[in-house]
């Protein structure tokens, strides 16, 4: 993986915030993933196929959903399934929009949620996987990325 | 009869169904069904016979250019959005050839929505 492609999705993700919510999201430094788990109370992730191979997900706590929930749709009143929704729908938009730069041949998977704290999302071993963290409204979230 | 114009929405997102719903909530429309994945929402059109229908492309079960081949062949005058995250320029052209009237990409404002509504309601 190049820098160039940490770009695209740092890119992808501010543009989404952005489009969605009117208020801009930040990205931090991102860095190179160690065994330390990367996972908040649910996460969106998304199998790449075609080209480019790996996965990616994106992490996020209840509370930011809740929040982007609230903004998006302009109701308090959200289901468990909602926030579930909502996190696999930010993954597939985030994963989809980076075609912008890969074109046609970058497949993406349905988006699969895990809710709760796992004791880590499991990524192809033999790549190494970047995080890349995002701050939205105070609220911080994830964005790891794992591509051959 | 009803003169409103007959919408279905198809999206595995419930989130996306309900922010097309608040979208478009302006316009003379009913929205007479929802669909969660590709062939749902072929037996839904057969059933509903919509005017207008958007059209999510990844999707479980069926994908939303196969739908599209399918229900132009129920109703060729069927008219079609795809609305979708694949924002590569191929995906868009495929689904307008496959006879799809208009693509709107994710993350989508209302007024993106709304225009490529409104064009093919006045059409």
């Amino acid at each position: 993986m190049k820098e160039t492609d940490l770009h695209f999705f740092i890119d992808s993700t501010l543009n989404y915030f952005d489009e969605v919510t009117e208020d801009k999201a930040v990205t931090g430094i991102p860095y190179i993933k160690s065994d330390d788990p990367v996972v908040l109370d649910y996460t969106g992730i998304i199998g790449i196929s075609g080209k480019r191979k790996g996965s990616i997900y994106i992490t996020a706590s209840a509370d930011m959903l809740k929040q982007m929930g609230k903004v998006i749709l302009h109701t308090d009143d959200l289901s468990d399934d909602d926030i579930k929704d909502l996190i696999g729908e930010i993954a597939n938009t985030i994963s989809g929009n980076v075609r912008t730069a890969y074109g046609s041949d970058f497949m993406i998977s349905v988006p699969v949620v895990v809710e709760g704290h796992a004791r880590d999302i499991s990524m192809p071993e033999d790549m190494q996987s970047f995080v890349i963290p995002i701050t939205w409204n105070n609220f911080q979230s994830f964005l790891v990325v794992c591509l051959e | 009869m009803s003169d409103k114009v007959k919408l279905m929405i198809v999206d595995d997102s419930s989130i996306i169904r309900k922010l097309i719903r608040k979208y478009l909530d302006e316009y003379n429309m009913e929205i007479v069904g929802e669909a969660s994945d590709g062939k749902s929402a072929v037996e839904l059109f057969k059933e509903k016979r919509p005017d207008i229908v958007t059209m999510d492309i990844v999707m479980p079960e069926m994908d939303g250019l196969s739908v599209i081949e399918e229900i132009l062949k129920i109703d060729p005058e069927v008219k079609i959005i795809a609305v979708t995250a694949l924002s590569d320029k191929s995906t868009g052209i495929q689904a307008i050839k496959l006879g799809a009237k208009s693509f709107v990409t994710k993350p989508f404002s209302p007024d993106k929505l709304q225009a490529a509504f409104a064009k093919l309601i006045s059409n």
